[in-house]
């Protein structure tokens, strides 16, 4: 277990040092000043000089990474000769654009996109399980069929389709919801239901049908199994060997398309997000791609990369707890 | 019929999946107590009727006439209920696989337990209580601990004691054994054949005993039938079925079992001098990873072995599982590199010879492996599996290779023309000579067979094991045949080699081996054998319970 903890920490570790490195030279390499950018209009060598410096691009490249790391692990200064602007540890960068940490900018985020897609998940594995368990055991008849259609209409679907047909309706012509509009948990928790209500059922009908295929096969490959017949050849009913003994063995994979989900979604959900107007972490990436706000992009990527990763240790740890023959390595 | 005595009557039974007939009008009736043997070869429908008998084919896509009456249940009209009421309580199955016939994610006793609380309505501590109980019964060592394991914690014969606790639990009048010491090692077999009949004394029930092996038959059913093509062949008590077969197949049958007790013709190009030896050899494999720095513990396969291969003799390598006798056959022609040791052959020492140095050597060496359907590629034809070794070494042009391939194939039995035949076009026995005729094609001086036949039935493997022996004189070829099988390998071999945990524990001349076995364990093994002879059975399942203490530590494996 301490084995299993200290080399996936490690492993983490490697994988966002990489990120960082490949954002960076891809930045490096894209043909935009960003200090031009910063400086604005009518701006002449002298300040464009001063700002250079004070965002460091007049440094060469590995001493940009390094004070880039520096600062993540003990924090650093932004000196533009006047003013100096501090960035305490851990930091993942100063937006020069906005004139706010980058640490800031996506923990403010982070309760937008943690509500979205834990609910969404929530809805999208009752949707995708149930009728994976029902499609695989109603093979061949109507219900089945039908499942089948609506899975794949729902792979197909975009998102923003999807919410915007549902936004039309509910909001528009019954006018049963508001409009979402974020509203924190901590305010006002039914406020914060009925807004996200929306955006949880679009998200969670386009990815359901992914987990409703996943558990449709892989339940039926359990039921094909020798020790499933034991338990027919022991009296055992179908709801019992379908809930107590099929099920278990057919939801690991589960878990692992799961964790890739969650850790995708954490790091930026960025259609949802701009369907409904969210200003989530999606959006802030967008934006600051297109801005070449270089310090939000790398901030924003390493998160993003951080969540995928640990998400993934998790199901391991799951899959691990889930199956007594896995060990932990 | 409504005799009590009768607890199972079966009435011209069909069962039909899709256009194939499995099971063609099979009859018999099973009295209360009394034990049948339904014996046949792969594809004879003996399984089917196993299965049908607890109405298992309902879920599936198969179709039952007849009638099958169990213990005054009609099983083919009755309602799913009544028909789960019967399955594991009056009537219980043991299916053959121990490893996937268990759930891996419950404990077993977890599993035994679920079955007992079903049909009794027992409480959870009773039912737990009970699973340890039919545990221990069995032969599960310290059972009330053991209950919590998992059954990828089990070995394979302890696995298969627990399907029997399982079937146990709730004391059914009948058993319904489905080849259930196939998956086993011989010595292991034994001992669960023999918990099975213990068993049967003591509860007094009766055993359908499904299997392939004439032998296990012999001496744990009093009648058996016998099945070709869904059908019944041969039916009666065991003494007259094996000892006087009326039917043309089953006396082929019967005469194709290898018999431990038959001589054969020694090899005649034996000339004795060593070709190939072996010096302390040794081959260790890492597991598992314990601790937080990773202490790396090593396994050792094969613990220093030392032998000789005398040019155009036959050695028969015998073990169970885990014996070695696998890895020691790969390092004879060094498809693995040992860890220690020497291997010489023609003088110079390959253990470590690099894959250059090596390539020369390799046409001289070759193996003919255990499953031939998965050591064949499924999308090429068996003529280019074949002539693959003729154009990477002779450099062979493709109208040469064609040629001989034909040849090849016509030697070892098959159509000179069925060059662009697939391997899933093939029986198991015709992929087996494909695999032979590969290994033959460069004219090998050494060729060495991991379990060339186990795959295989009864009268297949009869026949390429005489073909083996017919190319072994034919081509003058040194032969390792190794094998599970103490009665196969005794057909083919000159010398044999017993091996055990990595070690040869007894090496000598066959007819020394067999009839004057020095070692403890080559007699336990010898006299684990089934054997189809129901009195000579019953004989040696009593030696067997005099020898169980004589040999320490195997008798629970």
């Amino acid at each position: 277990m301490i084995r299993f903890l200290v080399r996936r920490t490690v492993s983490t570790l490697t994988v966002m040092l990489v990120l960082s490195v490949v954002v960076y030279l891809v930045f490096y390499a894209a043909p935009h000043d960003p200090a031009l950018l910063v400086c604005g209009k009518g701006c002449d060598g002298a300040r464009l000089a001063v700002v250079r410096h004070k965002l460091g691009t007049d440094l060469p490249l590995w001493q940009q990474y390094w004070q880039f790391l520096h600062g993540l692990l003990a924090g650093r200064d932004f000196d533009a000769g006047t003013d100096i602007t501090h960035c305490a540890a851990p930091c993942f960068g100063y937006s020069f654009q906005t004139d706010q940490p980058v640490l800031g900018m996506i923990t403010a985020r982070l309760p937008l996109d943690a509500s979205l897609t834990v609910g969404a998940a929530v809805l999208w594995l009752l949707i995708g399980i149930g009728a994976g368990v029902l499609s695989a055991l109603r093979r061949g008849g109507i219900g089945e069929r039908a499942l089948t259609g609506v899975t794949l209409a729902g792979m197909a679907m975009p998102v923003f389709l999807v919410g915007l047909l549902l936004m039309m309706l509910f909001c528009g012509y019954l006018q049963w919801l508001p409009f979402p509009t974020y509203v924190p948990f901590t305010q006002d928790p039914s406020a914060w239901a009925a807004n996200l209500v929306l955006p949880w059922i679009s998200l969670a009908l386009v990815t359901a049908a992914s987990y409703a295929r996943m558990t449709r096969s892989s339940l039926l490959e359990t039921l094909a199994e020798d020790h499933i017949r034991t338990a027919r050849a022991y009296g055992l009913g179908e709801r019992r060997i379908v809930l107590g003994h099929a099920l278990r063995g057919a939801l690991t994979p589960v878990i692992t398309l799961l964790a890739m989900d969650l850790g995708g979604l954490l790091g930026g959900a960025q259609l949802t997000e701009s369907v409904f107007g969210f200003d989530g972490i999606g959006r802030l990436l967008v934006e600051s791609v297109n801005k070449i706000d270089l310090p939000v992009v790398v901030g924003v990527t390493l998160f993003a990369g951080f969540f995928i990763v640990i998400a993934n240790a998790l199901a391991d740890l799951l899959y691990a707890l889930a199956d007594p023959r896995v060990g932990l390595r | 019929m409504t005799d009590d005595s009768v607890l199972l009557e079966v009435a011209d039974l069909r069962v039909d999946f899709g256009a194939v007939r499995a099971v063609d009008g099979l009859s018999f009736t099973l009295p209360a107590g009394e034990s049948l043997g339904l014996v046949g070869e792969s594809g004879s429908g003996k399984s089917t009727v196993a299965a049908a008998l607890l109405g298992l084919h309902r879920t599936g896509g198969a179709e039952v006439s007849g009638s099958i009456v169990l213990d005054g249940t009609d099983v083919q009209r009755a309602s799913d209920a009544e028909l789960r009421r019967l399955r594991g309580a009056r009537a219980a199955m043991v299916f053959q696989d121990p490893l996937s016939a268990l759930d891996p994610y419950w404990s077993i006793g977890a599993q035994i337990a679920e079955v007992h609380r079903l049909h009794t309505g027992s409480s959870r501590r009773a039912a737990a209580e009970r699973a340890v109980q039919v545990l221990d019964r069995v032969g599960i060592p310290d059972a009330a601990r053991r209950a919590a394991a998992h059954p990828h914690e089990f070995s394979g014969g302890m696995r298969q004691r627990a399907l029997i606790a399982m079937a146990l639990a709730c004391t059914p009048k009948l058993l319904i054994a489905d080849e259930p010491t196939t998956a086993l090692d011989v010595t292991v077999q034994a001992q669960i054949l023999d918990l099975l009949h213990e068993l049967r004394v003591e509860h007094r029930m009766a055993l359908l005993l499904v299997t392939h092996d004439l032998g296990v038959v012999a001496g744990n059913t009093d009648r058996v039938l016998v099945m070709r093509g869904g059908r019944a062949v041969e039916h009666g008590s065991v003494a007259e079925v094996l000892g006087a077969p009326a039917d043309p197949y089953t006396r082929e049958l019967v005469s194709a079992v290898p018999r431990l007790d038959a001589r054969r013709e020694p090899s005649t190009a034996t000339t004795g001098d060593v070709l190939l030896s072996v010096r302390e050899l040794r081959k260790e494999y890492p597991v598992a990873n314990h601790g937080l720095l990773g202490r790396r513990e090593r396994l050792a396969a094969l613990d220093g072995v030392s032998l000789d291969l005398h040019r155009g003799e036959a050695l028969g390598v015998v073990g169970e599982s885990g014996s070695g006798k696998t890895t020691l056959g790969r390092l004879l022609v060094r498809l693995l590199e040992p860890t220690a040791g020497r291997i010489l052959f023609e003088g110079r020492d390959l253990a470590h010879a690099s894959e250059r140095e090596l390539r020369p050597v390799r046409r001289e060496l070759q193996m003919v492996f255990q499953d031939p359907l998965s050591s064949l590629n499924p999308r090429r034809t068996i003529g280019d599996a074949i002539a693959d070794p003729l154009r990477v070494q002779d450099r062979a042009g493709e109208a040469q290779a064609r040629a001989a391939v034909g040849e090849l194939l016509e030697r070892v039995g098959l159509q000179p023309d069925w060059y662009g035949r697939y391997p899933h076009e093939l029986s198991g026995g015709q992929r087996q000579r494909v695999g032979i005729a590969r290994a033959l094609a460069l004219r090998p001086k050494v060729l060495v067979c991991d379990e060339p036949v186990s795959s295989l039935d009864v009268s297949t493997q009869a026949q390429v094991v005489r073909l083996l022996a017919e190319l072994q004189r034919e081509f003058g070829l040194t032969l390792v045949f190794v094998a599970h099988d103490l009665a196969v390998v005794r057909q083919v071999s000159d010398r044999i080699a017993v091996m055990r945990a990595g070690r040869v524990v007894e090496l000598g001349d066959a007819d020394d081996v067999y009839e004057n076995p020095q070692h403890p364990y080559t007699r336990q093994l010898l006299a684990a054998v089934p054997v189809p002879d129901p009195v000579v059975e019953g004989d040696r399942r009593l030696a067997r319970a005099a020898l169980a203490g004589s040999v320490a530590g195997s008798v629970l494996q």
